[in-house]
C-alpha cells in the first residue's frame, strides 16, 4: 500500500514474465517503461514551469500575471504551447540546416538527460551510476555544445558572440562548481546522487558545507546563464545572445530547456545539499518522498527567481573576477579545510563532527567576507579619485571586440 | 551474438564512421562536431568494458573542454572554415597500402599475447572500482608519483601557455 | 553496473525524440511562405552588413585553455574523494598536495595578469 511504484514494478515483472519472456528483455522493457514515464513526467513539469516562472515574476513585480485562462491562469501554458506550434518556422539564410536544427533538440535533450540520475523517491531512483555527480557535469558539457552549434549555426553576429560569451561563462563557471561538488562527494564518499542522498540519513549536508552549497547555488545561476549572470542574453548589446535567430517551437524549446536546466539543478542541489527526498515519513511511504523532493527543488528554484528579479546585470570582466579571483579561491579553501578536518575526525559523534564543521565554514566565510570589505574599500577609493576626462583610453578600445 | 556484441558493433560503427567524418568533410567546424562524435562514440566503449569513470571523464574533458577549445580555435581564425582545395594527392595508394599493413601487423602482433582472446573477467555485485582507483591513485606502491607528476605537468602547461600568450605584455 | 548504464542508454536514444517530435509537429501544421526579405539574419533594422565570422578576443580561448587544464586536474581528484575512508594520511597529504600544485598554477595565472579581461 505504501509504495505504488514499487508494487507496479513487480506486477510488470510477473505480467511479463507470465508472457514468457526473458529475464534480460524483462530489465529493458521496464527501463523502457520507467525512461518514458519520467520524460513525460518531466516535460509536463516543464510545461508548468511556464506558468509559475510567469506568475511568480509578476508578483516580485507587483502585478497579477496570467489570470484569463483557467483558474489562476493555469490553461495558460498550454496556450502558449500551442501558439508556439502553430508559428511559422523561419530559417535564416545561410543557416547550416542540420546544426541549425540540431542545436534546439540538443537543448532540451540534455536537460532531460539529467533526471536519469536524479532521485526522487526511495524506490523512484532512474539509475544509480557511481559517477552520478561526474555524470551531471559532463551531460552539462554536452549542453554548453548544443549553445555552441545554435550560435555557429545561425549566421548571425549576435548569435555567435551570444555563444562565445555563455561557453565562456559557462567552461569558467565549470571549475568552482566541481571543486563545490567535490565536497559532498567526499563527506558521502560516494558519486552516486542516491548513495550521497543516503549518505544524509542523520544530518543534512548543508550543515556541514554550507559554503559548497552557496558556491554550487550560485553557479548553477551562472550554468544557467540567468541574472546577474544574464551578460550572455543581453538585449542591449547583442539582442538576445545564441538563440537570436530562432522562432516558433525551435525557440520554444531553448525556452523549455532553460527552465527545466533551472528546476533540475534545484533538484540536484537539493539532493546534494538538502537531503533530496528525506523528510519525516518518506521511507515508509515512498511517494511523500516525491512531494518533499519537489518541495526542495521548488524552494530552490524559488531562491534562483528571486535573485534573478533582485539583482541587475553584471559585466563580463566582473563575471570572470567574480569566478577566477573569488569563488575557485574559496571553493579550493572549503575543499581542502572539509578534507583535513574529515580526517582529523574520525570517530567523534555525530554532533561534534557537526558543529566542527559548520563552525569551520563560518570561520572561513567571516574571513573572506573581512577580505571582501577591505577589497570593497580599496575599489571605492579608487573609482573615486578625480580622472581627466579628455584623456584618451590608453588602449584603443574596439567596438566589435566583445 | 550477445546484446552486448551487438551495441559494440553498432558503437564501433558509429565511431569509425564518425571519425572518417572528421577528415572528409570540408567544413572545419563540421569537422570539430564530428570529432565529438568520436570522442561520445569513444566514451560508449568505456561504459561497455565497465569503466565507468572513464567514460564521464572522457566526457567531461574531451567533449567539455578540448573540443570547446578546439571550436573556439576554429572561429579565432578567420575565413579558414571551409577548404576547396583537392582532398587527396598522387600518394593516396602508397598511404592506403601503408594504412593497411600497419593495421594488418598491429593485428598479428596483438594476436601472438596470450590475452588477446580472453575474455574480460566478471567483476562481482560487490565490487568497486572506483574506489579502488582512488586507493591506486595516491597509495606509495602504486600510483602516487605519477599522480603528482600529472599535477606537476599540468601546471607547467598552465605555465608555458601563459608565457607563451601574454609575453607581449 | 552495466544495468544502471542500460537505463541511460536508453534515456540517450529517447530523450532527443522528444523535442524532435516537438519539432515535426509544426512542419505538418504551421505556415511555411518563405520569401528572401522574411529569411534575412537579423541586425537591429537594418540589412546585415559584413560577413558573420567576427574577430573574436584571443581571451576567449585562453580562459578556456586555462579551464581546461583546471577540469583535468579536478576530475582526478574525483576518484580520491570516493576512496576518502580508506586513505591513510599519507594519501591524504598526496592529495592536498596535488590541491597545492593546482593553487599554484592558480597564483600564478593571477600575478602574471591572465585572469584580466581587458
Amino acid at each position: 500500500m505504501g509504495d505504488p511504484i514499487t508494487a507496479i514494478s513487480l506486477w510488470l515483472d510477473g505480467l511479463l514474465a507470465g508472457w514468457g519472456l526473458a529475464p534480460a528483455l524483462i530489465i529493458v522493457i521496464k527501463a523502457l517503461l520507467g525512461v518514458g514515464a519520467l520524460a513525460t513526467a518531466v516535460l509536463l513539469v516543464d510545461i508548468f514551469l511556464v506558468w509559475v516562472e510567469r506568475k511568480v515574476v509578476a508578483r516580485f513585480q507587483d502585478r497579477l500575471g496570467p489570470n484569463r485562462l483557467g483558474p489562476f491562469g493555469l490553461i495558460q501554458p498550454f496556450a502558449d504551447v500551442i501558439k508556439l506550434l502553430i508559428k511559422e518556422d523561419i530559417t535564416p539564410v545561410g543557416a547550416d540546416r542540420i546544426v541549425y536544427n540540431l542545436a534546439p533538440i540538443m537543448a532540451l535533450a540534455t536537460v532531460l538527460l539529467l533526471w536519469a540520475v536524479i532521485p526522487l523517491a526511495p524506490t523512484v531512483v532512474g539509475t544509480d551510476v557511481n559517477v552520478g555527480v561526474l555524470y551531471i557535469v559532463g551531460v552539462g558539457a554536452l549542453g554548453t555544445l548544443g549553445i555552441i552549434m545554435a550560435g555557429w549555426a545561425s549566421n548571425n553576429k549576435y548569435a555567435l558572440i551570444g555563444a562565445f560569451r555563455t561557453v565562456a561563462q559557462m567552461v569558467s563557471y565549470e571549475v568552482p562548481m566541481v571543486i563545490a561538488l567535490l565536497v559532498p562527494v567526499l563527506l558521502a564518499r560516494s558519486m552516486g546522487i542516491n548513495s550521497i542522498v543516503n549518505a544524509q540519513d542523520s544530518y543534512w549536508f548543508i550543515l556541514v558545507a554550507p559554503i559548497a552549497f552557496l558556491l554550487t547555488l550560485i553557479t548553477s545561476i551562472a550554468e544557467l546563464g540567468r541574472a546577474p549572470f544574464d551578460l550572455v542574453e543581453a538585449e542591449s548589446e547583442i539582442v538576445a545572445g545564441f538563440h537570436i535567430e530562432y522562432t516558433g517551437m525551435k525557440f520554444g524549446l531553448f525556452y523549455a530547456g532553460e527552465l527545466l536546466h533551472a528546476l533540475t539543478l534545484s533538484g540536484i542541489v537539493a539532493s546534494l545539499f538538502l537531503g533530496g527526498w528525506r523528510g519525516p515519513g518518506a521511507e515508509s511511504f515512498p511517494l511523500l518522498g516525491i512531494v518533499y523532493f519537489f518541495a526542495k527543488a521548488f524552494f530552490l528554484y524559488w531562491v534562483i527567481m528571486w535573485v534573478k528579479y533582485s539583482l541587475p546585470r553584471i559585466r563580463i570582466d566582473q563575471m570572470l573576477n567574480l569566478n577566477w579571483k573569488f569563488l575557485t579561491p574559496l571553493s579550493l579553501v572549503v575543499l581542502v579545510v572539509t578534507a583535513l578536518l574529515d580526517k582529523a575526525l574520525v570517530g567523534v559523534q555525530p554532533w561534534v563532527y557537526v558543529l566542527v564543521l559548520l563552525a569551520a565554514n563560518l570561520v572561513i566565510a567571516w574571513v573572506t567576507l573581512q577580505i571582501l570589505r577591505s577589497r570593497a574599500r580599496k575599489e571605492r577609493q579608487r573609482v573615486a579619485e578625480p580622472r581627466p576626462i579628455a584623456r584618451p583610453p590608453a588602449a584603443p578600445v574596439s567596438s566589435q571586440g566583445a | 551474438m550477445t546484446a552486448l556484441q551487438i551495441i559494440f558493433l553498432i558503437t564501433a560503427v558509429i565511431t569509425l564512421g564518425a571519425a572518417a567524418m572528421v577528415v572528409i568533410t570540408r567544413n572545419l567546424v563540421h569537422a570539430a562536431l564530428w570529432l565529438i562524435m568520436t570522442f561520445f562514440g569513444i566514451s560508449v566503449l568505456y561504459v561497455l568494458l565497465n569503466a565507468g569513470f572513464l567514460a564521464v571523464a572522457q566526457v567531461v574533458i574531451y567533449i567539455g573542454a578540448i573540443s570547446i577549445l578546439m571550436i573556439f580555435a576554429i572561429m579565432l581564425t578567420r575565413r579558414v572554415q571551409q577548404d576547396f582545395g583537392p582532398q587527396t594527392n598522387a600518394a593516396w595508394p602508397w598511404a592506403l597500402v601503408i594504412a593497411a599493413a600497419l593495421f594488418g601487423g598491429l593485428i598479428w602482433i596483438f594476436s601472438g599475447w596470450g590475452n588477446f582472446f580472453t575474455q574480460a573477467p566478471v567483476m562481482g555485485e560487490r565490487a568497486d572500482p572506483l574506489r579502488q582507483l582512488g586507493m591506486a591513485l595516491v597509495s606509495p606502491e602504486q600510483y602516487v608519483i605519477p599522480f603528482e607528476v600529472a599535477s606537476v605537468m599540468l601546471t607547467a602547461a598552465l605555465i608555458g601557455a601563459i608565457m607563451v600568450a601574454w609575453e607581449r605584455k | 553496473m552495466l544495468n544502471d548504464w542500460l537505463f541511460i542508454g536508453i534515456f540517450l536514444v529517447l530523450a532527443p525524440v522528444f523535442p524532435a517530435l516537438a519539432l515535426v509537429i509544426p512542419r505538418i501544421i504551421a505556415p511555411r511562405k518563405p520569401n528572401p526579405l522574411k529569411s534575412q539574419t537579423y541586425e537591429c533594422g537594418i540589412e546585415t552588413v559584413g560577413d558573420t565570422s567576427v574577430q573574436f578576443r584571443v581571451q576567449y580561448y585562453l580562459f578556456t585553455l586555462v579551464f581546461l587544464i583546471f577540469d583535468v586536474e579536478i576530475v582526478f581528484l574525483y576518484p580520491w574523494a570516493v576512496a576518502y575512508e580508506q586513505l591513510d594520511l599519507f594519501a591524504v597529504v598526496a592529495g592536498i598536495l596535488f590541491i597545492f600544485l593546482l593553487v599554484d598554477g592558480l597564483i600564478f595565472a593571477w600575478r602574471k595578469g591572465a585572469l584580466e579581461w581587458e
